[in-house]
């Protein structure tokens, strides 16, 4: 199959969805390779690259558009592209089937195949493939690279010879891919970070990244984010205003805020309000990076940088991983060939579409004639385990009664063993003598003390506990001795074996066992 | 001639053997005990050589010279990891004297019938004031003792050496097989004869029949044959146990001497025997009991030997072992705040105690916390683990339980495990089929990453697959245990 990459049209776009790199590889699936001239220049790639690494390069979009039997690129294709495309052709790039349902509509009806890079599936194995993470880390990133250039002061705090610097303190709202990326860049770089989101559970991957998380006075039950694919969902008003109260105390304390809070296919929440903005010291700077679906704050224009009446600078470009272009095409068309290389299973240049595949169905928004979005769940559930159900806390009556039951238990089953044994005691003493009766009393009362005595040891003294037994199990040379002085040769060797063999043991015995208590010792 | 004395001093000494168990509930109490247990025996022993046993105290005196000088080596030659074979090959020795002291007995009765028979009398206190005078008092003091039992109380006598005699035997025997299994120098896998537990049943029943024959005046001959089927248990019973339940075996051996100990005690009427016997018998008991309830299997279980077949399919393990070499491990060390290694078995066969000390003091040195976890059946001794730990100067306050340390591994960095397989086997819980499920386990999978040492990819003593290899945060480093600990010191500065 033919893989073609033509220039980006959209205005500003300076990624490119195949780099020499990536092209190698798909070579090596069996694929051939084609991109319209210049396509990679403004991401640094040239296209004497691309030559060399055996791509063939065509002068013309139309050109493109008519050899390759797979277009891969990087933005939504425009009208005159969606012209272009046809029947049995393969497309591969970012978009969205919810704000281009129409183009959708018109790829399915024309018979080509769209494979959304938004909608692949958020499952471990389609990491790999995962674009929107990809670029989400390089937008998180920037936001701080371009945070710090619009900040007047350094982010660490320093003690010097001119004087003393206070570190920055940075504001990270929502820690998804592109959060948890900015508290990175912030906290190596040497801010004091917090961050927030709704999801509790990724509270640990924020302390993880070294910032701190930021925790809201609210009891509510959260829908944990996995039931979501990992994505935010939508909080209760109550949820909102416990919210808005603790940016609302942080806001004046902030020099850096970067604002990150996504809810798919929904306009952003607005989170950062005009009064958090007016309560930031001038020189502070909002870097919004929802400012594509509206902001998180209501100032923030699109694509642009303002700077409020009160000095707070508010940037919401869309387009950071455009600004990153190297590091952006590099990753995406990573992205795209690890895509290709789970669609070329047998690395024959045969694309096999297999739309029983999880990630393939989940992404494949239009195919075969047919729209197929949305795609069925996927068989494999979420990136996170979901936990277990709480088990339920016992109240203190139910612990009660369960002690007093338990008591009871005891207690009935300590007087059935005492009934037991008193009543075998009371067979044996009518059968047996009484100078038996006399020893026995003796033996019971010592196995009594034997159990009373050996539960309190210690667990770890088990060895040397086995060693003392041992050792003073030998008193059965007591016996031996009292018979070697008796008549009878054969009496007397077997006495003295006797009392050889256990005099080794209890010297061998203690002494072990002094050996092995010597060496326990303290920290 | 009554011995006051040398009752009153078997009571002082029962009182310093009951402080020397109780003592060791504790590391720091445990030293003084010991000493209690030493002056107990010594008081003992003294006693009866100035008083009941002064018959030939010369020789006694030669005789336990010479077995303190061959308990000395022993005991100060043997190697820590030697010590479940150790205290094996001793039980051994005591259930051989309880056998030894049985036959005197048995001899003594007939000697002393004779002498009365001589004189046309029978046995007990009226034949006794019948007899001639001179005779009684030529007597030792244990032929006075048992010349004057009437014939009821020398059929209690002989039930009672009969007792003796039987599990003396089944402990000798049985102890030197569990010595031959933990020294390798018998297969430690489970073994029985042709026939299994029928055999043992029948020499079970075959012995009570020669019990009833003795006692209905069979004489010598059916002793000896006893004697036989008591040491034929003994060695069958315990090679069909398999090395992973020879804590258990040793603690239950242990119990039986002291059982053995107990009945030859009433035989010869000592009640500091019976004490003793008792105590050491009622701790082996429950040692077993702790050992059994650790693996979550029934005592009988373990004593019929091997582990039930399953009950059904076993979970298929999926996924693949992962090794990791050591800069990986060093790294990963380097990188870790908390660790917590589980050792087991293993370490102990690659003598890699002193190895994990070092690890362990130089890891500490750099601030981070290291603590150990010891499962209650790690290794082939009870606390064997401890000891081991202790003699490579690991201080013992890092050194947990398993109940105490289960539930800090979600937040532990590493987990070491070293030499250790079915302790650690998620299996136990998540496998109801798994010939270990519901055997309480460390649950070491629950840690960030997990590093396994281990000699190859084989499974475990008890053959039971480990799905903990296969976890995406275990890796495997293959290896020695001492030689693969060797190299990762050597990247630990």
């Amino acid at each position: 199959m033919k893989i073609g990459t033509p220039k980006e049209t959209y205005e500003g776009e300076n990624r490119v969805a195949m780099t020499p790199a990536s092209a190698r590889d798909l070579q090596k699936l069996g694929h051939e390779c084609v991109i319209e001239t210049k396509a990679g220049l403004a991401a640094g790639f040239a296209d004497a690259d691309y030559e060399a690494a055996g791509v063939e390069v065509v002068k013309t979009a139309a050109a493109l558009w008519k050899a390759a039997d797979i277009v891969a690129k990087v933005r939504v294709p425009n009208e005159t592209e969606m012209k272009r495309l046809r029947a049995n052709q393969t497309l591969i790039s970012f978009f969205s089937p919810v704000a281009d349902e129409d183009k959708m509509q018109a790829a399915a009806k024309k018979g080509a195949t769209v494979i959304a890079m938004e909608m692949i599936p958020r499952i471990s194995r389609a990491q790999k493939m995962d674009a929107l993470s990809s670029m989400a880390n390089i937008a998180g990133y920037r936001a701080v690279i371009e945070a710090g250039n619009n900040f007047g002061r350094f982010f660490t705090g320093q003690i010097t010879a001119a004087g003393k610097v206070p570190p920055a303190k940075v504001l990270v709202v929502g820690a998804g891919v592109a959060g948890l990326a900015a508290i990175g860049t912030s906290t190596s770089l040497g801010a004091i970070t917090y961050a927030f989101d709704v999801r509790p559970e990724v509270a640990e991957q924020v302390e993880s990244m070294g910032a701190e998380f930021v925790y809201l006075d609210f009891e509510e039950e959260q829908a944990d984010g996995a039931s979501s694919g990992g994505y935010a969902s939508v909080s209760s008003p109550e949820f909102r205003e416990a919210q808005l109260a603790k940016f609302r105390e942080l806001a004046p304390e902030m020099d850096i805020v970067i604002t990150t809070a996504l809810i798919p296919n929904r306009e952003a929440p607005e989170l950062w309000t005009e009064d958090m903005v007016k309560a930031m010291k001038p020189g502070s700077v909002v870097v919004d990076l929802a400012a594509e679906k509206g902001g998180n704050c209501k100032l923030t224009v699109k694509d642009e940088k303002i700077v409020t009446d009160n000095g707070v600078t508010i940037i919401g470009y869309t387009d950071f991983p455009s600004r990153m272009a190297t590091q952006a095409s590099t990753l995406y068309a990573t992205n795209i060939r690890h895509l290709l290389t789970d669609l070329t299973p047998e690395k024959d240049g045969v694309i096999d579409h297999d739309m029983d595949d999880d990630v393939i169905r989940g992404a494949t928004i239009a195919h075969a004639k047919e729209v197929t979005f949305p795609p069925p769940p996927p068989k494999v559930q979420a990136i996170a385990a979901q936990p277990k159900a709480a088990v339920k806390e016992p109240t203190p009556e139910e612990i009660r009664a369960n002690e007093v039951a338990a008591f009871k238990a005891q207690t009935k089953q300590q007087v059935t063993l005492l009934g037991i044994g008193a009543a075998l005691l009371l067979l044996i003493g009518l059968i047996a003598p009484a100078s038996f009766m006399q020893h026995f009393i003796v033996f019971i009362l010592s196995v009594f003390i034997g159990f009373q005595v050996i539960w309190g040891v210690a667990h770890s003294l088990h060895t040397p506990l086995m060693a003392v037994t041992n050792a003073i199990s030998s008193i059965i040379i007591l016996g031996a001795l009292i018979q070697i002085g008796s008549t009878g040769w054969l009496i007397t060797i077997l006495a003295a074996l006797g009392i050889f063999m256990a005099s080794i043991n209890i010297f061998g015995g203690f002494l072990v066992t002094r050996r092995m208590l010597a060496m326990f010792q303290k920290s | 001639m009554d011995f006051g004395f040398t009752i009153a001093a078997y009571a002082v000494a029962a009182v310093l053997f009951i402080l020397s168990l109780g003592g060791l509930s504790g590391q720091e109490s445990a030293k003084r005990a010991v000493w209690y247990g030493i002056v107990g025996m010594a008081i003992a022993v003294l006693a009866t050589l100035i008083g009941p046993g002064s018959g030939l105290w010369l020789l006694s005196l030669l005789l336990i010279a010479g077995g303190a000088a061959v308990g000395h080596q022993l005991a100060t030659r043997v190697q820590m990891t030697q010590m479940p074979e150790l205290v094996a090959i001793m039980h051994s020795l005591v259930g051989l004297a309880a056998v030894f002291v049985g036959f005197n007995a048995h001899m003594m009765i007939l000697n002393m019938g004779q002498v009365v028979a001589q004189h046309g009398l029978l046995l007990g206190p009226e034949g006794v004031a019948a007899l001639p005078v001179g005779v009684y008092e030529e007597l030792s003091s244990f032929g006075k003792l048992i010349i004057k039992k009437t014939p009821v109380e020398i059929g209690i006598l002989k039930i009672e050496l009969v007792l003796g005699i039987w599990i003396g035997a089944v402990t000798f025997t049985g102890s030197v097989v569990a010595y031959g299994k933990l020294a390798g120098r018998i297969d430690s896998a489970a073994k029985k004869l042709p026939g299994g537990h029928m055999l043992n049943i029948a020499a079970a029943a075959l012995s009570l029949l020669f019990t009833i024959t003795y006692l209905s005046g069979g004489g010598s001959f059916s002793l000896v044959l006893l004697t036989l089927l008591g040491l034929f248990i003994g060695y069958h019973l315990i090679m069909g146990i398999g090395g992973a339940d020879m804590p258990v075996v040793v603690s239950m051996l242990n119990s039986y001497s002291g059982w053995a100990a107990a009945a030859i005690g009433f035989s010869l009427g000592n009640d500091l025997l019976i004490v003793v016997g008792a105590l050491v018998g009622s701790s082996g008991a429950i040692l077993s009991y702790i050992m059994c309830k650790a693996m979550n299997r029934s005592f009988i279980s373990v004593i019929l030997g091997g582990f039930g077949g399953p009950a059904g399919e076993q979970m298929a393990v999926e996924g693949e072992q992962v090794a990791i070499d050591v800069d990986g491990v060093a790294q990963a060390l380097d990188e870790a705040d908390s660790v917590i290694i589980i050792p087991g078995y293993g370490m102990a066969v690659a003598q890699a105690q002193q190895n994990v000390a070092e690890l362990t003091r130089r890891l500490r040195a750099k601030g981070k916390t290291v603590r150990f976890a010891i499962h209650p059946v790690a290794g082939r001794l009870p606390g064997h683990m401890n000891v081991l730990l202790a003699e490579a100067k690991v201080p013992y306050d890092i050194v947990m339980e398993m109940d105490e340390i289960n539930d800090d591994f979600p937040d532990t960095d590493v987990a070491i495990v070293i030499g250790s397989n079915d302790i650690v086997n998620p299996a136990a819980q998540d496998d109801p089929n798994s010939p270990i499920a519901g055997m309480p386990v460390l649950e070491v999978w629950k840690a960030k990453q997990v590093f396994v040492s281990k000699r190859g990819q084989g499974t475990g003593y008890s053959g039971i697959e480990n799905p903990l290899f296969f976890k995406d945060n275990t890796r495997m480093f293959y290896g020695d245990a001492k030689a693969s600990l060797d190299s990762l010191l050597g990247k630990i500065g």
